[in-house]
C-alpha cells in the first residue's frame, strides 16, 4: 500500500483521484489540499466524498488546513504536487516540494515552475534525502517523453529535440489552415471549447512551450538554461494568407519548439512544415521528435493536456516509485 | 556546376581526383546513355560545388589528366529556401528588404508571392532565396531576421533536418 498526499484539487488533482477510484489502485490518500482548504486523515481520505464536495463548488476540506500543513503533518510516502504553475517564482509549489523532500518523502509533480526554475537544487535535495523526484507530467501530458529519454534511450546521445509542445496553439493553427479563419476567430473558438484560457498569453506567446524546452534542456540534456535563454516567437501575428501561401506548397505552419544542444539552440517559433511531416498533427495533439545517435529519430504523438491524460503521467510516476520503493522508508 | 565528359576507361577516376584537390564537393555523378550514342560514347555528368575562382585551376588539372570536358554548366545558386514573411511589407520598403539579400552577391531573392488582404492590414509574402552554399544561406536568413526585427516583420522559417 502506498500513501500519497495530494496538493491541488483542480482538473489534474481530481483526474488523479478519479483514476485511483476507477482503477481500484492500491493507493491511500492521507492528505488533500486545494487553494482554500485541506484535509489530513491518516486512515485515508474518502475520495468520492471529497470529489462530490468539490463538484458542488464547496472547499474540499477544512479552511484551517493549508497546503503546507499537509506537507508537514500528513503521513504519506509520496507528495503529489499538482497546483497551478507560476513560471516566475515557482511558488508555492517550490516550498511544498522542498518541504516534502526534507521530510524524506518522494515527490511527483505536474508543476512546471519548480522543475524549470530549480531542478539542480531539488535533485540534490532529493539525492541527499534518498528519495525520488519525478515530473513526467510537466512536459506533453500523457506522452511518456521523459521516461523514454531517461530510461529507454539512456545509452543515446540526444542531438536534437523538436516538436509541437502546445496543444492550444496547435488547435488554433489547425483551424486557421483548415477553415481559413483569422487568428482571432480561431482563438475565440479555442476559448469556447475550453482549450484556451481567458488570458491566452502563456500559450500563444510560446511561454508554455518555452518552459517545456527549459525543463528538457536542464533535466535531460545537462544544460543550464532559463526561459530568458529561449528565443521565442508566438503565433499572434499569423495571418490566414500566410497559411494559404504555405498550403500552396503542400506545407503548413506549426509552432515548433526546438533544442539543438551542441549549437546551444533553444527556440520556439512558427515554422513552415511539410504537410506529410510526422510533427504535423491535428487539433490539440502534441508531437515530439527526438534525434539520437544510436536509435535514430523517434517521434512521439499524443495528448498534451487534459485531466485524465495528465493523471496518466502522474500515476505512471507513482507506480514507478512504488516498484522501486522500500516500504517504511 | 555541371561537368560533362565522354565515358572512356579511366576518365571518371581521373576526373574525381582534381575536384577534391581544388576543394570541390561532388554532389552527384550521373551516367546517362543517350539513344543516339554508342556504348563507347556514354556521357558522364558530374555535379559539383566549387569555391569561387577555382574553376580555371580545376580545368587545367583535368586537362593534365587527359580528361576531355565536353561542356560546363554553371549554376551558382545551388541552395534554395522558402520563407514566409508577414507584416507591413510595402510600407517598410520591400525593395530594400530584397536588396539587402541580393547585395550579398552570394544569395538572391528569386521569387516573391505577396497577398495584401486590405489597406492598412499586414500583408503576407512567400519568398524564395537561393544561395551558393549552405553557409551563405544561413547568412542570408540571418540578414532577413535582422531586417525583420528592425521593420517589425514576422519571419517564418522552414523546419529543416538538423
Amino acid at each position: 500500500m502506498m500513501r500519497i498526499a495530494l496538493l491541488g484539487f483542480g482538473s489534474v488533482g481530481r483526474g488523479i483521484a478519479r483514476a485511483i477510484l476507477a482503477k481500484g489502485l492500491d493507493i491511500t490518500v492521507t492528505g488533500i489540499a486545494d487553494s482554500r482548504s485541506g484535509i489530513i486523515d491518516a486512515g485515508g481520505v474518502d475520495l468520492a466524498a471529497a470529489l462530490a464536495r468539490k463538484d458542488q463548488g464547496e472547499p474540499c476540506g477544512d479552511p484551517g488546513i493549508s497546503p503546507m500543513d499537509v506537507v508537514e503533518r500528513a503521513e504519506y510516502d509520496i507528495l503529489v504536487e499538482v497546483t497551478p504553475t507560476d513560471v516566475e517564482t515557482a511558488e508555492p509549489a517550490l516550498s511544498h516540494i522542498k518541504g516534502a523532500l526534507r521530510r524524506r518523502k518522494h515527490v511527483v509533480t505536474s508543476n512546471k515552475g519548480p522543475i524549470a526554475l530549480a531542478y539542480p537544487e531539488l535533485r540534490a535535495l532529493a539525492e541527499t534525502n534518498g528519495v525520488f523526484l519525478k515530473y513526467e507530467a510537466t512536459v506533453c501530458g500523457a506522452i511518456p517523453l521523459i521516461h523514454a529519454m531517461q530510461e529507454g534511450l539512456a545509452g543515446n546521445a540526444i542531438t536534437r529535440i523538436c516538436g509541437v509542445f502546445n496543444g492550444t496553439c496547435n488547435y488554433i493553427l489547425t483551424r486557421m489552415a483548415a477553415e481559413g479563419l483569422t487568428y482571432e476567430q480561431a482563438l475565440a473558438e479555442a476559448r469556447d471549447l475550453g482549450y484556451a484560457e481567458a488570458d491566452p498569453t502563456y500559450d500563444v506567446e510560446g511561454i508554455d512551450a518555452g518552459i517545456k524546452l527549459v525543463i528538457l534542456a536542464n533535466t535531460i540534456l545537462d544544460m543550464d538554461t532559463t526561459l530568458e535563454d529561449v528565443e521565442r516567437t508566438g503565433i499572434t501575428l499569423l495571418s490566414p494568407e500566410a497559411l494559404q501561401l504555405a498550403e500552396d506548397q503542400d506545407c503548413t505552419i506549426r509552432l515548433i519548439g526546438e533544442i539543438i544542444p551542441r549549437a546551444g539552440v533553444l527556440r520556439v517559433s512558427p515554422r513552415i512544415v511539410s504537410k506529410i511531416h510526422p510533427l504535423v498533427v491535428e487539433g490539440t495533439l502534441n508531437a515530439v521528435t527526438v534525434e539520437t545517435d544510436l536509435a535514430g529519430d523517434l517521434t512521439f504523438i499524443g495528448k498534451g493536456a487534459g485531466s485524465t491524460e495528465t493523471a496518466s503521467a502522474v500515476i505512471g510516476d507513482l507506480l514507478y516509485i512504488q516498484s522501486r520503493h522500500v516500504q517504511g522508508s | 556546376m555541371k561537368l560533362e565528359m565522354r565515358d572512356r576507361p579511366g576518365q571518371l577516376v581521373a576526373a574525381l581526383k582534381p575536384i577534391s584537390a581544388v576543394g570541390g564537393n561532388i554532389i552527384a555523378v550521373i551516367h546517362q546513355r543517350e539513344a543516339a550514342t554508342t556504348a563507347e560514347a556514354l556521357d558522364v555528368q558530374i555535379v559539383l560545388e566549387l569555391p569561387e575562382g577555382r574553376l580555371e585551376k580545376l580545368l587545367e588539372l583535368l586537362r593534365e589528366q587527359g580528361v576531355n570536358v565536353v561542356r560546363i554548366g554553371e549554376e551558382r545558386l545551388l541552395y534554395e529556401c522558402t520563407l514566409i514573411v508577414i507584416g507591413h511589407l510595402m510600407h517598410t520598403d520591400l525593395s530594400d528588404t530584397v536588396s539587402r539579400i541580393d547585395t550579398t552577391g552570394s544569395s538572391e531573392v528569386t521569387e516573391l508571392s505577396m497577398v495584401m488582404p486590405a489597406i492598412d492590414s499586414p500583408s503576407s509574402a512567400r519568398i524564395i532565396i537561393r544561395s551558393t552554399t549552405r553557409t551563405e544561406m544561413k547568412r542570408a536568413i540571418q540578414i532577413l531576421r535582422a531586417v525583420a526585427e528592425q521593420k517589425e516583420l514576422l519571419i517564418i522559417e522552414p523546419l529543416e533536418d538538423a
